[in-house]
């Protein structure tokens, strides 16, 4: 299996990166860096992932069934997650997944017809202090009320969103 | 440090040695925690949380399987307050454990079902539905039902530390995890059942014993294996007659609590529909059913007849009959027959290894020295397929004990993983062992296991290698059944009495060996017992009058004037000797209608013959066999308490006529068992069958690392 020229780099950094005999420690950010490179996490990546860092298949296939983040199928280009745990739930994230189920079509862990948003319902993200929050890829959206959540949607449909919105 | 740890468990004074856990210090002491997910030898998990105990001025509750012994420690394991977290403990763990316990397998053998009874309330603070999961079959012989699975990680270890398979994981987590195997919806492994052993509680099940009886209802005869070399101990559960399953959970004999395929499930061909239970007597060319006293009354009047003109004799023994029986059809050859040509198919040339060893002392290594030995090298042998437990004994010394294992083989083989192994073509061995001597000798002792490749001259080279290392060296002849160490030492061999004293002093010559019994043309009488010579090649000897014992009709069966239904090792009493030469007691487990005991169909045709051939019973042939045998004068307290004695070689040359062509490997893998493999339904229903030798088995996508450099690895530690 082949990966963009830059992953490999990165891939040969975190190799390095453990003592001798601890490659195995790499098989997580391994998986997450070429999920983002492929789309999902394939049978192919399973393998490549398990031979590169000397485990199983089956080794890598606990971890994948372990971390929510990483993903069997093809996320959206977007993937808008929703946090609800307990200090964003405080503050009306039940109500803002609500609306942003019916608004959007979409069910946890689907993804548009169109394959630019996928919506999930996530655990704490570590932002509590501006909940509501939610996390579109890599990126903190802070105190997100449905208006300001139907904003950024739309800013995603028209091809204006950044991940630094006003 | 230290050297002693002083320390109290429950007011008990105890001392142990620095890094004791406090669950082995405790136990030592008599005093048990209990635990589901520690294991002895393997790694530790702490993730029951059964164990839980007080340490004096430790505010929370330790968990004693990953605690270590400390200086002053108190500990307390009886408490209320220890109570009070096991039984919390199990009602975790019973959450989403169904109740089935009337219909699950383990039920009267269950750890957990053991723990509910002694610290378990009898009710649950959890109302919610239980989770329920559909039951899975993963191989014919393994079964899963997660929602009794207490995920203690037991079978993971197992399988990935113990086998170094790597064939179970475990999938999903929180209360959904549960256990995955390595290929989606079914397992692609050795099969050999372990992970069901080792489950603490009935969510791994054997396909081979699932719903056919309770524990209780058994009776347990432990005896031994009767597929390879190994001679592993089996525990055989036997309901009405019949075995219902095997196993060694009581981790007695050589192998502790291992055991492959064959020795869990290959026991099956004992009741095969095709198993013979009359005598055979070809009567106008078809062999026609009669009674055990016709049968006897035919062979008896031919043999004496064809003596009577001096007739030539030819026997063929087995590599799986026991030691008294070989014993005495030697002793019936060379008494009765008075022939010399006799002989087994030798899968590896134990004889001129013993001769090449000129009986030094402690040359021969034992089942145990593979555990202890501080390092190992296997010549010629994919262990993994063809020598299970030792190959799991070297894995275990390896794991626990800091052992070194070095390969010298043809092809990739399980031992990559972690051994110091090289590639080496077949008669190309020694260039290698050279490139590997400096290594070799830098060890502190060595036991040295070679495949039957080696044979002849090149077992002299080899010992003459080990002499040149310096250091002291111990040799493990491979050979591929449950017996054929015996039939070598018992006589079984055109030139060697049993003890391997020359036939001279029987007032006899050498005679045929078994290539030449086959291929001799005026044989007038072939008597093969246990033994399925001629599924490789014809008898010559078109005229012969064959004789033939065997639990099947064989192609040599088919061929045979006479066929005399046998029993099996599992149906029998007596001995048989492993491939390092420990002698071990078979304990009758089934009662098999109609067929005799190979001993007793000996001593009924001496007797139809009007001959003497001294004991009949099993005790005192093998008293015999201890007088007369040299090596074989075993305390008899250990055999009969069902231990393993090592025979000891005999203690100058041996006179052995160099036949190396004769000595061949029967090839089988973890799968296959000869003729017995063919009759088990179980060895040829799982995928994996037949199996394959140096051959990288796709258990693992990363076994198969090449050849490796001598000089360059340094893979342990």
């Amino acid at each position: 299996m082949t990966f963009s020229p830059e992953l490999e780099a990165r891939f040969a950094k975190l190799l390095n990166s453990y003592p001798p005999g601890r490659q195995r420690s790499a098989v997580v950010p391994m998986l997450l860096y070429a999920q983002d490179e492929i789309g999902c996490v394939t049978q192919e990546l399973v393998e490549e992932v398990a031979h590169r860092c000397g485990v199983t298949a089956l080794q890598v296939d606990e971890v994948i069934g372990y971390y929510s983040m990483l993903h069997r199928k093809p996320l959206g280009k977007y993937h808008v997650q929703i946090c609800t745990n307990i200090a964003c739930q405080a503050v009306g994230a039940e109500d803002l997944w609500a609306h942003a189920c019916k608004n959007l079509q979409l069910g946890n862990k689907e993804v548009s017809p169109d394959g630019l948003i996928s919506l999930e319902e996530v655990e704490c993200i570590g932002a509590c202090a501006w909940a509501p929050a939610i996390q579109i890829n890599y990126d903190f959206h802070h105190q997100v009320t449905p208006e300001k959540f139907d904003r950024l949607m739309q800013a995603l449909a028209d091809r204006t969103y950044s991940a630094r919105p006003s | 440090m230290a050297e002693v740890i002083n320390f109290t468990i429950d007011g008990q004074k105890l001392q142990a040695a620095p890094g004791t856990l406090v669950i082995n210090a405790a136990k030592q002491a008599g005093i048990s925690i209990p635990s589901f997910c520690y294991y002895d030898n393997l790694a530790l998990q702490a993730a029951c949380r059964m164990c839980l105990v007080e340490v004096e001025k430790t505010p929370k509750l330790q968990v004693a399987c990953t605690l270590p012994v400390a200086e002053g420690m108190v500990v307390h394991t009886d408490t209320p307050q220890v109570h009070q977290a096991r039984k919390s403990m199990v009602e975790f763990l019973l959450t989403n454990h169904p109740l089935d316990c009337p219909v699950c397998d383990k039920g009267g053998e269950c750890e957990l079902q053991d723990m509910a009874f002694r610290y378990g309330a009898g009710f649950s603070r959890f109302r919610e539905a239980k989770i329920h999961v559909d039951e899975k079959q993963w191989s014919p012989v393994v079964y899963y039902d997660a929602p009794r699975c207490i995920l203690c990680y037991r079978c993971v270890r197992i399988c990935g530390e113990g086998l170094g398979v790597s064939a179970l994981g475990i999938g999903n987590r929180g209360a959904m995890a549960e256990i995955v195997p390595n290929r989606g919806d079914h397992l692609e492994c050795d099969e050999c059942g372990a992970c069901i052993d080792i489950c603490p509680v009935g969510a791994l099940t054997s396909g081979a014993y699932r719903y056919k009886t309770r524990p209780w209802e058994m009776e347990h005869v432990g005896t031994v294996c009767t597929h390879c070399s190994n001679g592993c101990k089996t525990t055989l559960g036997v309901r009405n007659g019949r075995i219902i399953r095997a196993n060694n959970r009581d981790r007695s004999g050589v192998n502790g609590e291992f055991l492959c395929i064959k020795g869990r499930y290959g026991f099956d061909f004992y009741d095969h529909p095709d198993r013979l239970t009359t005598p055979l007597v070809r009567q106008g060319g078809e062999l026609k059913p009669v009674s055990w006293a016709q049968a006897l009354a035919v062979v008896a009047k031919r043999f004496t007849e064809i003596r009577a003109r001096n007739g030539k004799f030819a026997v063929i023994g087995s590599n799986h009959t026991t030691n008294e029986e070989n014993y005495q059809l030697q002793k019936f050859a060379r008494q009765v027959l008075r022939t010399s040509n006799i002989d087994h198919h030798r899968t590896g040339d134990v004889a001129t290894l013993l001769d090449a060893l000129q009986g030094r002392a402690s040359a021969l290594a034992s089942t145990a020295d593979l555990v202890n030995a501080k390092a190992a090298l296997v010549i010629d042998s994919d262990l993994a397929q063809e020598q299970p437990l030792l190959a799991f004994s070297l894995r275990f010394n390896w794991r626990i004990n800091q052992g070194h294992v070095y390969a010298v083989t043809p092809g990739p083989v399980r031992e990559d993983n972690y051994a110091t192994t090289v590639r080496a073509e077949p008669g190309r061995e020694f260039e290698q062992l050279q490139l590997l001597k400096d290594r070799l000798a830098a060890e502190p002792e060595l036991v040295i296991l070679f495949g039957a490749a080696i044979k002849g001259e090149d077992i002299r080279r080899l010992v003459a290698f080990g002499d040149s290392l310096g250091i002291p060296v111990k040799y493990v002849a491979l050979v591929d059944y449950s017996n054929s160490r015996g039939a070598s030492d018992m006589g079984l061999l055109p030139d060697l009495l049993p003890g391997y004293r020359p036939v001279s002093e029987a007032g006899l010559e050498p005679g045929l060996d078994y290539d030449q019994i086959l291929a001799a043309t005026d044989l007038n009488a072939l008597w093969v017992v246990g033994a399925n010579p001629l599924s490789r090649q014809p008898l010559a000897s078109q005229d012969a009058f064959v004789v033939v014992q065997d639990l099947f009709l064989t192609e040599t069966a088919q061929r045979a004037d006479v066929v005399l239904p046998a029993f099996c090792a599992y149906e029998k009493n007596g001995t048989v000797t492993n491939v390092c030469g420990d002698v071990q007691k078979l304990t009758r487990g089934p009662k098999t209608m109609g067929p005799k005991p190979d001993l007793d169909i000996i001593a009924l045709l001496a007797k139809e013959m009007r001959e003497d051939l001294g004991p009949t019973k099993v005790a005192d042939v093998f008293a015999e066999i201890r007088n007369r045998v040299h090596g074989y004068n075993l305390p008899l307290v250990v055999i009969e308490s069902g231990g393993a004695a090592q025979a000891v070689p005999p203690n100058d040359r041996i006179q052995i006529q160099s036949r190396p062509e004769v000595v061949r490997s029967a090839g089988n893998t973890l799968y296959t068992s000869g003729t017995l493999g063919r009759y088990s339904p179980m060895l040829n229903s799982v995928l994996e069958a037949p199996g394959a030798l140096y051959h990288d088995p796709h258990i693992a996508p990363f076994v198969a690392k090449g050849s490796v450099q001598v000089d360059t690895t340094e893979k342990y530690g």
